[in-house]
């Protein structure tokens, strides 16, 4: 694993690296993989792949709670909220 | 101190839940400057402990079961109004809206919380080395880490600033800070307790469970904690797996191919003995061959951080937790996420990442899972012919601070308490004895796995095997 595959994966989990911390997981990473690749030696069974003890777990669709019980309590965890809104930037329009 | 002995007193009045607040107050001011259990000790606790010492006097042994009981959580568990961090500064200051379900019960029970505790970042770890908050010692050898990620955990019930606690263990870390601390630690049927208002690690492997000093307490909090419950569609039923019955003594396998390599000799001496007295005690001891389970910490490296990747994604400076503020939103998050989120975070992500990524899909998640399977159908068969399996809770004991600095020598350390995970079934770590290291005596603990379902199975056991009944 290279410098570049690191800074890709990296893009794709939204984590910004420095060039040393890139460095350094490649080196982690390509030894961790080099371990993990032993379940390769392992012949996997024709079986086709189960579900588990459970399945299809339902409730009805309907509003548990009055509207708005929560609204104050889960806005005031938001870094930066606008009236009854969590704000964020605009994701449209020219990039800065 | 048991949870049982402090039930007698406090029903008698002879020593109240004030009392052993106070005493436990005393314990945390002497020792945790330097142990550092608790990253918040609740400021509360002692008008919760005057109103369940009033309780008693009104009420008597009709008091709820746990009433005034001095329990400690991990700071990854959900409780209304207080500080939910998992050890991140992604969540430093993110106060929990609502309570877990393990804690709405626990509540109902009377359940005192003495505090939160120190926990390896996001439960990733075996030491509690990778707090935001610092590291935890070992009380027994404070040179020594506590084990992880439940280290605070551990920590706090073997120094008595708690009489049970509650951990997570997605890959054995409730079991293996038990054993280094000398405590009992159980990880249940995968199901059996709900993962509601818990921070999600690995969802398939997540389970809550107890901490305590004896088997009997861990069993106490165990059935208080589980059930089935709506806001966990995993949890399960009581008739979802056949019914385990107990016995008077129970045929034990022991998995010698997978004990081979790797065991401190001090410890496999510990285990040997072990085994030597369970026979004497009457129940019979047999070898049995799991050769998957060597394989199943490859396939654990695989399927944990593929979850860690995805239930991680939700914290993106939008909602709650740490916010960065970047040139624009893509930048936010990513800003967020660098300074939010430890180095074995990042190092699980981005592995996570890369296994679930095209192309390499089939050859690592998809046979990790394959994998999966084919080690509960080995477990299945082996538990057609014995009842319990029977092996040490990590290779080695407590290590020192700092000695495994490298992240695949940490790993590997969880071995022995995977298999468990990853296919669903209970285990429980009984302190077995100890082991001398520069005039210490550090402690080492047993581990029995059981069929699913087979919890109450493991408590008979574990009470037998540790003298208590």
């Amino acid at each position: 694993m290279k410098r570049e595959d690191i800074a890709h994966l990296a893009t794709l989990a939204r984590i910004k690296l420095t060039e040393s911390e890139q460095d350094h997981l490649a080196e982690n990473i390509t030894d961790i993989l080099g371990y993990v690749s032993a379940i390769g030696d392992i012949t996997a069974t024709e079986k086709p792949k189960e579900i588990g003890a459970l399945y299809n777990v339902m409730r009805e669709d309907v509003p548990n709670h009055e509207p708005g019980e929560y609204t104050e309590r889960i806005l005031a965890a938001a870094p930066v909220r606008k009236g009854q809104y969590v704000e964020v930037k605009k994701i449209l329009g020219e990039r800065k | 101190m048991t949870i049982s002995e402090l039930r007698k007193k406090f029903v008698e009045g002879s020593y109240t839940p004030v009392d052993a607040l106070t005493d436990i107050q005393k314990v945390i001011d002497e020792r945790d400057g330097t142990i550092n259990a608790f990253v918040d000790v609740f400021d509360d606790a002692m008008a919760s402990a005057e109103e369940a010492t009033a309780r008693y006097k009104t009420e008597g042994e009709n008091a709820p079961a746990l009433l005034g009981m001095p329990i400690a959580i991990k700071t990854n568990i959900l409780i209304e109004g207080k500080r939910a961090t998992a050890s991140s500064k992604m969540l430093e200051h993110y106060v929990a809206t609502y309570d877990a379900t393990v804690i709405t019960k626990l509540k109902e029970a009377g359940a005192l919380f003495v505090g939160a505790t120190n926990m390896d970042e996001f439960a990733m770890g075996s030491s509690t080395e990778s707090s935001a908050f610092g590291i935890t010692r070992n009380p027994v050898d404070e040179s020594r880490v506590p084990g992880g990620s439940s280290g605070g955990s551990a920590a706090a019930v073997a120094m008595g600033a708690a009489v049970a606690a509650l951990g997570t263990d997605t890959g054995g870390s409730v079991r293996q800070p038990a054993s280094f601390c000398g405590v009992v630690g159980y990880k249940p049927t995968y199901g059996s307790v709900s993962r509601s208002g818990l921070i999600a690690m690995g969802s398939s492997l997540d389970q809550a469970g107890p901490l305590t000093n004896t088997v009997a307490d861990a069993e106490i909090i165990h059935n208080i904690i589980s059930g089935k419950d709506p806001l966990d569609a995993t949890t399960i039923n009581a008739d979802t797996y056949p019914l385990v019955p107990l016995k008077d003594t129970y045929r034990i396998g022991v998995p010698r191919d997978f004990l081979g390599t790797g065991i401190d000799a001090d410890v496999s001496a510990v285990f040997e003995s072990t085994l030597t007295k369970l026979k004497e005690a009457g129940h019979e001891i047999v070898d049995v061959t799991l050769p998957l389970m060597e394989k199943g910490l490859a396939a654990y490296y695989i399927v944990m951080p593929a979850e860690v990747s995805s239930n991680l994604g939700r914290f993106d400076g939008v909602r709650y937790g740490l916010h960065v503020d970047g040139a624009d939103l893509l930048d936010d998050y990513m800003l967020t996420r660098a300074q939010g989120f430890g180095e074995e975070v990042k190092r699980r992500i981005l592995l996570g990442t890369y296994v679930l990524s095209a192309g390499y899909y089939d050859s690592y998640y998809g046979k990790a899972e394959q994998v999966r399977e084919m080690m509960r159908d080995e477990l299945d068969a082996v538990f057609k012919d014995v009842d319990i399996l029977l092996t040490p809770t990590s290779p080695v004991p407590a290590f020192k601070i700092g000695e495994k600095s490298d992240p695949l020598s940490m790993y590997l350390a969880d071995i022995f308490t995977v298999p468990a995970n990853l296919t669903g079934v209970p285990a429980l770590s009984i302190p077995a004895g100890t082991v001398d290291r520069d005039g210490v005596l550090l402690p080492v603990g047993v581990q029995c796995i059981g069929p699913h379902a087979g919890d109450a199975r493991l408590f008979d056991f574990g009470k037998k095997m540790n003298g208590e009944l």
